[in-house]
C-alpha cells in the first residue's frame, strides 16, 4: 500500500478551457499521473464506477424493454390491469418512477460519499504541492 | 384588440424587462456565456427544464397523443430517462473541466485547431436544425392563433432576400430572440427560461386539473373514455400501443420496421440529450459540480411531472375534443393540425367551466405560454450556436492559434454579440426557406438529437473516459457522425413530399445505424491517429482531465462580483 509520499510539484496553475500552447512538459504529466495513482483518487473512481456502471446498464436495459415489449408482445402489453389501464401504460409510467428513484439514489450517494472522496483528493493535491521544493 | 395578441404582448413585455435588467449585468465573457457562474442549482434546473420543454414537446407531444394515443407517450418516456445519462456521466465532469462550450472540454486533450473547428461545425449543425424546427413551428402557430399579427405585418414583408420571401411571424420570433441574446446574454436567456418554465408548468397543471375534474378525478372512467376512442386504420383503441408504430407490417434488415423505428427513436432521445450543446452549456452557469448535479435533479422532477401531464392533455384532447374537431373553431379553413390539440382542449375546458369568455381566455393563455416557450428555446439555441462560432472558432482558432494574438474580453463579448445577430438573421432566412417545403419541420428536430448522439456524445465520453482517445478520433466522430446522420436522413423516407415509398434507407429515425457509426468512427480515427503519432499528447493530458473531471480540482472559479 502506498504511503503518503509527496506529489511532484504542480508546475503551472492553469484553469481549464484556457488557451494553451501545444505540448506538455514532463513535470505536468508527472504531477497529474501522480495524483491519479494516489489511494484517494483510486477510491473515488472505484466508488463512482461501482454505482454508475451498474446503474447505467440497468436503466438502458429497463428503458429498451419498453419498445421491445410493445413491438414483440403487443397482445400482452395491451392486457388491461385495472379497468382500461393496461400493462403498456403502467410500464411506461414505471419508467418515470425508476428514473426518479435512480436519480435520488445517485444524489444521496454523491452527497454522502463521492463529495467526501473528491475532497480528500483535492486535499491530497494541496499537501503534495506544499511538500514540493 | 384580440385577447391572444394582448397576452402575447404581455409575455413579450415581461421578457424584455428581464432582458433590460440582465443587459446591465452583461459586460464580461463569463457574464455573457455563463451568467457569471452565479446561477443557483434549482434556478438552473428550471432553466434546463425550460430549454428542454420546447413547443415541440408541449404542443407536439400533446398532439401526438391526441391523434395516435399511447404511442405518442413514447417520446415523453425517452426524454426523461435521457437525463440519467446526463446526471451519471456528463453534468459534473462538464462543469469541472469546461469553461463556456463543449469544445473547451475536448480541446483540453486535443489539438485545438482541428477539434474546435469540428466541434463548432457539429454544434452549429445541431443547433441550426433544432432552431429551424422551432421557428417553423412558431411561424405556423402565430398564423393560426393570432392571425391579426401576421396579417398586419404582411404589407411590410413584400420583398425577398436571396430568393426567399421572409415570413412575418418567423421574423417576429427571430428578432425577439436576437434582442434577448445580444443584449442580455446568458443572464437574460436563463431568466427567460425560468419564467417560461413556470408559465408552462402552470398551464399544464391547470389543464390537467380541469381534465381530471371533468372525469371527477376517477382514473377508471377517464381510461374508459380513452379506450372508447378507436383508431380507424388499425382498429386499436387509444390506450393500446401500435397505432403510430404499426408493428408486424413491413420488415427492414429482417426485423420488424416499426420496432426498429421505435428503438431507433429511443436511442436518439436518451443518448442525444447528453450531447445537445444548449443543454451542456447550462452546466457552466452554476458555481460547482454539486450545483450542476442538483440542477439535473430539479430538471428531472419538473420534466418528468410535465411529461406525465402530457398524457392527460393528449388523452383529454382525444376524448373531450376529438381529432375531427381539433381545429374546427380555432381558425377558419385550417388543416387538421395536431399542434392545436392543447390550445383547442384549453378552449373546450374554459368554455365548460367558465363560459365563452373563459374559453377564449384559456385559449389565449395557452397560446401565450406556447409563444413564451418558443422564444425561450430559440434564445438558448442562438446562444449555443454563437458560442461555437465566436468563442471556439473566432477567438480560439483564428485569433489565438492562427494569428497568435491576444483577444481582450471586450472584443470577445463584442464578437459574441455580432455572431448572435448573424446566427439570428441566418435562422430567420433558413426557417422561411425550409418552412416553405413542408414536412421537413418535425424531421429536422429529430435530426438534432441524432447528430448530438452520433457526433457529440462519443467525442465527450471518450475524451473524459478513454485514455487512448486522440484528436483524429474526436474529429472523426464530430464531422463523420454529423455527415453520416444528415446523409442517412436525406436518403431515407419522409424527407420528400410526398413520402418516398421505396427510399434507399428504410428508417425515418436513423439513430440505430448512425449512433454506432459515430462511436466506431471515433475508435477507428483514434487508431489511425496513433499510427500517425497524434496520440502522445492526448494520452499524456488524459491524466490531467481525468483528475480534474472527477474531483473538480482547479475548476473554473466563480468570479468575484464587481
Amino acid at each position: 500500500m502506498e504511503t503518503d509520499r509527496p506529489l511532484p510539484a504542480q508546475p503551472l496553475d492553469r484553469g481549464p478551457g484556457e488557451v494553451r500552447v501545444a505540448g506538455v512538459t514532463s513535470e505536468d504529466t508527472a504531477y497529474w499521473e501522480g495524483l491519479e495513482h494516489t489511494d484517494e483518487f483510486r477510491q473515488l473512481i472505484r466508488a463512482r464506477m461501482r454505482f454508475v456502471l451498474p446503474a447505467t446498464a440497468f436503466f438502458l436495459v429497463y428503458y429498451f424493454l419498453l419498445p421491445l415489449a410493445n413491438g414483440l408482445a403487443p397482445g400482452f402489453m395491451r392486457t388491461d390491469v385495472i379497468g382500461h389501464i393496461n400493462i403498456a401504460y403502467l410500464f411506461a409510467l414505471s419508467q418515470f418512477v425508476v428514473a426518479w428513484l435512480l436519480a435520488w439514489f445517485y444524489i444521496r450517494k454523491a452527497n454522502n460519499v463521492f463529495d467526501r472522496l473528491a475532497a480528500a483528493v483535492r486535499e491530497r493535491a494541496g499537501r503534495g504541492r506544499r511538500a514540493a521544493p | 384588440m384580440n385577447l391572444t395578441l394582448t397576452l402575447f404582448l404581455i409575455v413579450v413585455g415581461i421578457t424584455l424587462v428581464i432582458t433590460g435588467w440582465a443587459a446591465r449585468r452583461t459586460r464580461t465573457t463569463v457574464q455573457f456565456w455563463a451568467a457569471g457562474r452565479g446561477i443557483k442549482g434549482w434556478q438552473n434546473g428550471l432553466a434546463i427544464a425550460g430549454d428542454y420543454m420546447s413547443a415541440a414537446s408541449f404542443l407536439g407531444i400533446a398532439g401526438l397523443i391526441a391523434f395516435n394515443g399511447y404511442d405518442g407517450f413514447m417520446y415523453s418516456v425517452g426524454w426523461l430517462v435521457a437525463y440519467l445519462t446526463v446526471l451519471f456521466l456528463i453534468a459534473e465532469p462538464m462543469r469541472n473541466t469546461g469553461k463556456f462550450t463543449l469544445a473547451d472540454v475536448l480541446s483540453y486533450r486535443m489539438s485545438p485547431i482541428p477539434v474546435r473547428s469540428a466541434a463548432a461545425f457539429s454544434t452549429v449543425a445541431v443547433s441550426a436544425s433544432y432552431m429551424m424546427a422551432q421557428m417553423i413551428g412558431a411561424g405556423s402557430l402565430i398564423k393560426i392563433l393570432i392571425p391579426t399579427l401576421d396579417a398586419s405585418l404582411k404589407p411590410w414583408f413584400n420583398w425577398t432576400v436571396f430568393g426567399t420571401k421572409l415570413d412575418p411571424s418567423i421574423t417576429v420570433v427571430g428578432v425577439l430572440m436576437m434582442i434577448y441574446v445580444i443584449a442580455g446574454g446568458m443572464v437574460a436567456t436563463t431568466w427567460v427560461q425560468i419564467v417560461k418554465a413556470v408559465l408552462l408548468m402552470g398551464g399544464a397543471v391547470l389543464l390537467s386539473f380541469l381534465v381530471l375534474l371533468h372525469f371527477g378525478f376517477n382514473f377508471g372512467s377517464f381510461f374508459d373514455a380513452i379506450s372508447g376512442v378507436k383508431d380507424k386504420a388499425t382498429g386499436l383503441n387509444f390506450t393500446q400501443p401500435g397505432i403510430l408504430y404499426k408493428y408486424g407490417q413491413k420488415q427492414a434488415f429482417g426485423v420488424d420496421l416499426a420496432l426498429l423505428d421505435n428503438i431507433s427513436l429511443g436511442m436518439a432521445l436518451i443518448l442525444g440529450t447528453a450531447g445537445l450543446p444548449h443543454i451542456l452549456m447550462r452546466f457552466f452557469t452554476v458555481p460547482d459540480a454539486k450545483a450542476a448535479r442538483q440542477s439535473v435533479v430539479w430538471a428531472m422532477g419538473l420534466i418528468g411531472s410535465f411529461y406525465i401531464m402530457t398524457t392527460f392533455l393528449g388523452f383529454g384532447a382525444a376524448t373531450l375534443v376529438g381529432k375531427a374537431k381539433i381545429c374546427a373553431t380555432v381558425a377558419p379553413n385550417c388543416k387538421t393540425n395536431s399542434n392545436l390539440a392543447a390550445p383547442r382542449l384549453a378552449e373546450f375546458l374554459g368554455t365548460q367551466y367558465f363560459g365563452g369568455t373563459g374559453g377564449e381566455f384559456l385559449l389565449a393563455f395557452i397560446a401565450a405560454v406556447a409563444f413564451a416557450t418558443i422564444l425561450a428555446v430559440v434564445a438558448g439555441l442562438t446562444l449555443a450556436a454563437s458560442g461555437a462560432f465566436s468563442h471556439d472558432f473566432y477567438v480560439n482558432v483564428i485569433r489565438t492559434h492562427i494569428l497568435h494574438g491576444h483577444v481582450s474580453d471586450q472584443e470577445q463579448v463584442l464578437v459574441a454579440r455580432i455572431t448572435a445577430g448573424l446566427v439570428g438573421l441566418l435562422s430567420i432566412w433558413l426557417a422561411a426557406r425550409v418552412g416553405a417545403t413542408a414536412n421537413a419541420a418535425a424531421l429536422v428536430a429529430g435530426v438534432a438529437f441524432v447528430i448530438a448522439s452520433a457526433a457529440n456524445l462519443p467525442a465527450i465520453l471518450f475524451t473524459l473516459f478513454w485514455k487512448r482517445f486522440n484528436t483524429w478520433g474526436a474529429v472523426a466522430s464530430l464531422v463523420g457522425g454529423t455527415a453520416v446522420t444528415i446523409w442517412l436522413v436525406a436518403i431515407g423516407p419522409g424527407w420528400t413530399v410526398p413520402v418516398n415509398e421505396h427510399p434507399a434507407f428504410p428508417l425515418q429515425n436513423v439513430g440505430i445505424v448512425s449512433i454506432p457509426i459515430g462511436f466506431v468512427l471515433a475508435i477507428i480515427g483514434t487508431y489511425l491517429g496513433e499510427l500517425a503519432g497524434a496520440g502522445r499528447l492526448a494520452e499524456q493530458k488524459f491524466h490531467e482531465i481525468d483528475v480534474r473531471a472527477q474531483t473538480g480540482l482547479g475548476a473554473e472559479p466563480v468570479p468575484v462580483a464587481g
